[in-house]
């Protein structure tokens, strides 16, 4: 139980057996061995666990630079104290999980319903496939910066459509109002196409007998759906739905270029406290506390999505 | 209702939906071409120009052919080292006799590693790198980026290197191969439409970060999307060269969108559920 909590979902969905290591050894050859995985261990080592080590030292810490240097005086646990009184923190937060709950969800519901309709089509799936990918391939900045034009007050698309239907136009992203909604509209459009392709990879995996069994007893069109896709496709969905919740939380470019986290604290999130606080008012100790709070936060929705995930594999 | 209709409601469903992602791409496209005022007055027919190209690349004030290259520089790069290290130590890892809790530690290590934001390890890589004097250089970045993608790298490479039948690895083996040898004539050829996925994911997802970019860059060694945001915060916003720009800056991804999506299907589908 333990040991397959901690492989990679992704592995152990895909993987013929439990992994690699049972299977047949071929080589045994220590330099063979260290050789091919040594570099990848190391990397990972200097760049994954040394700054981790780093940003937790750092946090107990208060940190000045002189003249490119920086000097360490020990500050106790008083970051992680200031961190439970931090305005913009909370803000964060909160906007943080509104805005993932929000996004992540019209994202499954759209992403899913469009996997439902393109499996039925027999013609022009890839045409459609490639058009559906492409927000997926475009910078997370590159979509702030569309959706920065479009939304613009003076001269976006979105306020030219509303006007031509009779709608007043709207500052969408400088009024509070408006600003976080908007944001959300932004990543739906951005990673749809993201759950679509996961979930269209699940449909065309199913199995067809359950299918034509239930044509024969003459089910409908919802009860197919009901009864069949959806039970089969529940892992499918789950992965999806945890896989997106957590980048979801990382939400960082689209923000910062489109409201950067305003107005006031309207659209801020985790990321953009954290970075303001460690980069804008260069406070390294007190920002890596709150990077390590925001690690353990996502550490622990991990562990949680692996255990929901778990669970719906049943006993098996 | 008969098949045709249902037929045809699908099509419709699914074409307005594609507009509605193709829309908003193209008119920032065609923003591009338009002068300033042209887009403030919202005319709708216009006739485009090439100014706001010629101005986003070649004036004197704009860096963006500059930054163009070092996203190159750094994308190429680090899908290169990358790509290296996640196919020896996933084939280390699947295929030789390593002790299982050193896979799974690895393993889990690493799924953790890439639910981490971005950001929160930039502050520490900024503090590491200017520890050693590697703020503002392209090795740093390169660095960076390559962990930064060596999780996802792992777990495609992994699920590609199993694929190779072990009985091809054991035949070679038999006849005398050595590792390298092993690696180079059997592994990376029956791998290889896994690589072309795996490096086309990688490439894309260098050339598009921001925020470590945002961090262990200055200006020489800004990268495309940190240039971007700079347009969208100068005091008077260009919009429409923020459009050329941005309009520029998707240009690898449609062309690896064109000759690739095969691959990009494949890499982003894989594992997740098969």
């Amino acid at each position: 139980m333990g040991e397959r909590s901690l492989a990679p979902p992704i592995a152990t969905t895909t993987a013929t057996g439990p992994v690699g290591a049972a299977r047949r050894p071929l080589h045994n050859d220590l330099l063979a061995r260290w050789g091919t995985f040594g570099p990848a261990l190391l990397l990972m080592l200097a760049l994954g666990v040394l700054p981790l080590a780093n940003l937790v030292y750092t946090s107990f810490h208060t940190v000045t630079w002189s003249d490119g240097r920086a000097t360490f005086t020990p500050a106790g646990f008083t970051h992680y104290l200031a961190l439970v009184d931090d305005p913009l923190l909370r803000a964060g937060l909160k906007n943080t999980v509104v805005f993932a709950v929000c996004a992540v969800g019209g994202q499954m519901l759209l992403g899913f319903a469009l996997a439902l309709l393109c499996s039925r089509v027999s013609r022009g799936r890839v045409l459609y496939r490639a058009l559906f990918i492409l927000p997926i391939l475009i910078p997370g900045i590159v979509i702030g910066a569309i959706w920065k034009l479009m939304l613009n007050y003076d001269f976006g698309l979105v306020n030219q459509a509303i006007e031509l239907v009779g709608f007043e136009p709207r500052n969408w992203l400088g009024d509070s109002a408006t600003a976080l909604a908007s944001v959300i509209v932004v990543d739906i459009w951005h990673w749809t196409p993201f759950c679509f392709l996961l979930l269209l990879a699940g449909l065309e995996s199913l199995p067809q007998d359950p299918y034509e069994a239930a044509r024969i007893d003459g089910a409908t069109w919802w009860q197919e759906l009901r009864y069949i896709t959806l039970p089969l496709m529940a892992p499918a969905l789950l992965v999806t739905f945890a896989f997106r919740l957590v980048i979801a939380f990382k939400v960082f470019d689209e923000i910062y270029l489109l409201t950067g986290g305003g107005p006031v604290t309207a659209t801020e999130v985790v990321s953009f406290t954290l970075y303001q606080r460690f980069f804008t008012e260069d406070r390294a100790g007190y920002g890596s506390a709150m990077a390590v709070a925001i690690i353990f936060l996502c550490s622990l929705l991990l562990v949680m999505a692996l255990s929901v995930r778990r669970r719906s594999e049943g006993p098996a | 209702m008969t098949r045709l209709s249902h037929r045809i409601a699908r099509h419709g469903a699914l074409i307005a939906v594609g507009a509605l992602v193709l829309v908003p791409v193209v008119w920032v496209v065609t923003a591009g071409f338009r002068t300033q005022i042209s887009l403030l007055t919202a005319e709708f027919l216009f006739t485009p120009v090439l100014s706001n190209f010629a101005e986003v690349l070649f004036s004197k004030t704009s860096d963006f052919l500059v930054n163009y290259r070092n996203s190159l520089i750094v994308g190429l790069s680090s899908t290169a080292l990358c790509l290296t290290l996640a196919t020896l130590a996933a084939w280390s890892l699947h295929r030789l006799r390593w002790p299982r809790w050193v896979v799974h530690v690895f393993l889990g290590w690493a799924l953790i590693f890439q639910m981490l934001p971005p950001v929160a390890l930039a502050g520490a890589w900024y503090t590491m790198a200017r520890t050693v004097g590697l703020e503002n250089s392209f090795l740093g970045l390169i660095l960076a980026h390559t962990v930064l993608n060596l999780p996802m790298a792992l777990w495609l490479m992994g699920v590609f290197v199993r694929e190779v039948p072990i009985e091809l690895e054991e035949a070679a083996r038999i006849d005398g191969a050595s590792t390298p040898v092993l690696l180079r004539h059997v592994v990376l050829p029956l791998a290889a439409p896994g690589l072309a996925a795996c490096a086309i994911l990688t490439f894309v997802f260098s050339w598009n970060e921001f925020a470590v970019a945002l961090s262990l860059t200055m200006k020489q060694t800004a990268t495309v999307p940190v240039a971007i945001a700079k347009f969208a915060q100068d005091f008077e916003i260009r919009y429409t060269q923020m459009a050329a720009a941005a309009a520029l800056s998707i240009l690898p991804a449609l062309v690896l969108l064109l000759i690739g999506q095969r691959y990009i299907v494949r890499g982003l589908t894989q594992g997740a559920v098969k």
